[in-house]
């Protein structure tokens, strides 16, 4: 289900999940391939106190940098980055992040409406967002954002996702450049 | 909560050197991208429908202000947050502190009061309390009234019971506060040694010397530049071996700072060394 082709070139690929998500990114994220001349930056809802590193998780899988962000690192194209746990994580003009804490949204700490909505305003349409399983709504209206802003979106398939609402929320309210299974997605960003 | 932003990055900008100028609350070099969220959230919450209503109002309504100040510099906290952080300094920092005579601790940016009234239990517990003095500072009056006050929805008592044993915390935590209905009330003793204040990290300096400085989740909204100010203000205020105490996601790794500073364990305590 191809809308348009991809945007000129792609510098951030901004990535959303919550329940039902985890499995989905062990799957992306070891396949993608190495030399990638983008920004990864993955905004996933986990329980705050979790003990074991995220970036330890992932970064075993993958030969691709991994990190979990603190305030005012630099994103560098090439790296995988996560937002901490229980903090909002916005981007400012100079690819730093600024970590925020602030009130929940939608439920959430990290919001991916907010991370999405940031990555727009800096990367414009050089964004690329994957929206992937979960039981809320956050994120529907980041992405939505996202594609008014010219980036490019895409919705996991709901009937492969493990959990249909939060793919389902974005569908309700506008049309993606996509609606992809996570095998096409790797394909996807492979390509790239 | 998404809409265009009513507040774009000029406007910004022109509202800030003005709410600088008019009341002498610098907020220029607070992180672009966050306070330019706050503003636009404002808006939104306020129904302001375009920038010059929302600057008309700042300027024009004093009254105005202390709202604007409220929305701004975001006042969210939790007792005994980041449990680990508070197992190291119940076991490694605090037992320091006691070889002194006399204990001084500065929490800067302390809200609410909730981390307040956590390190006071900990002194409490550690039996030095009587010869400590806390000073809890914060930028906003108004908060600062609810520090004093120590009284928190009973809702969040579970969690906060929750943290504090994750933390080592082996009292009955409910010994700490009274219950009335929906609310409890900490007791008078622990906010015996306190001296609540405002002060102004981006203004205001160093008052005193400390062995303790705590400042956590308030780098977040500055940038690097005053980010540096402030951890210079903070050397300033820090007597030598004295400990430095940030965040779960801030460092001191872009400053000077990290030169002269070690860091304890992995928790975001660092000491002085010199
Ligand atoms: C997110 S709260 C952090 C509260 C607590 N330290 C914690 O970690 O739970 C940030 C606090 O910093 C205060 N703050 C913001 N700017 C400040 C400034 N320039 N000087 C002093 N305090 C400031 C705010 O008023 C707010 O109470």
């Amino acid at each position: 289900m191809e809308k348009n082709k991809i945007n000129p070139k792609i510098e951030i690929l901004v990535i959303g999940g919550s329940a039902g998500s985890f499995e989905v990114l062990l799957q992306i994220l070891p396949k993608i391939k190495f030399d990638i001349d983008f920004v990864v930056l993955v905004v996933l809802h986990r329980k705050h106190n979790s003990n074991t590193s995220i970036a330890d998780l992932f970064g075993n899988k993958t030969s691709i940098p991994v990190y979990e962000c603190e305030d005012k690192d630099s994103l560098v194209p090439g790296n995988i980055y996560f937002a901490p746990a229980d903090y909002h994580l916005l981007i400012e003009k100079d690819r730093t992040v600024s970590l925020d804490y602030s009130e929940k949204e939608n439920y959430s700490r990290p919001a991916i409406d907010i991370t999405f909505k940031s990555a727009s305003d800096v990367f414009k349409e050089k964004t690329l967002a994957v929206l992937l399983s979960g039981a809320n709504r956050d994120g529907a209206n980041g992405l939505k954002y996202i594609s008014q802003n010219y980036g490019t979106t895409i919705v996991q398939d709901p009937n492969e996702a493990e959990i249909s609402t939060m793919p389902n929320e974005a569908l309700k309210i506008f049309e993606p450049n996509y609606i992809l299974g996570f095998k096409e997605i790797i394909k996807l960003i492979n390509s790239l | 909560m998404i809409a265009i932003d009513i507040v774009g990055d000029e406007d910004l900008e022109l509202l800030l050197e003005e709410v600088a100028s008019v009341y002498g609350y610098d907020f220029t070099d607070y992180s672009k991208a966050s306070i330019k969220r706050r503003i636009n959230r404002i808006c939104l919450i306020d129904k302001h429908k375009s920038f010059t209503e929302l600057r008309y109002k700042i300027l024009n309504d004093q009254s105005y202000l202390s709202r604007f100040i409220e929305e701004v510099t975001v006042n969210v906290t939790e007792m005994f947050r980041d449990p680990t952080f508070y197992k190291t300094l119940k076991e490694k920092i605090i037992p320091q502190l006691g070889v002194n005579s006399f204990i001084k601790v500065w929490i800067a940016g302390c809200s609410t009061g909730e981390e307040v009234y956590s390190i006071s239990i900990l002194l409490h517990e550690a039996k030095l309390a009587h010869k400590a003095i806390i000073y809890a500072t914060d930028i906003n009056p108004t908060v600062l009234e609810t520090a004093k006050k120590g009284i928190y929805p009973i809702s969040q008592m579970k969690l906060y019971t929750e943290n504090y044993q994750n933390s080592n915390g082996t009292e009955d935590f409910s010994t700490y506060y009274s219950a009335n209905y929906d609310h409890v009330k900490f007791k008078e003793y622990l906010r015996k040694n306190v001296i609540f204040s405002t002060h102004n990290l981006v203004s205001d300096r160093s008052f005193n010397e400390f062995q303790l400085v705590i400042c956590r989740n308030v780098l977040i909204y500055f940038d690097k530049i005053l980010q540096d100010k402030v951890f210079n203000l903070f050397d300033g205020s820090l007597e030598s071996l004295g400990y430095l105490a940030l965040g779960s996601k801030e460092t001191i790794r872009f400053s000077d700072l990290n030169l002269t500073y070690k860091q304890i364990n992995k928790e975001k305590i660092w000491k002085k060394t010199r």
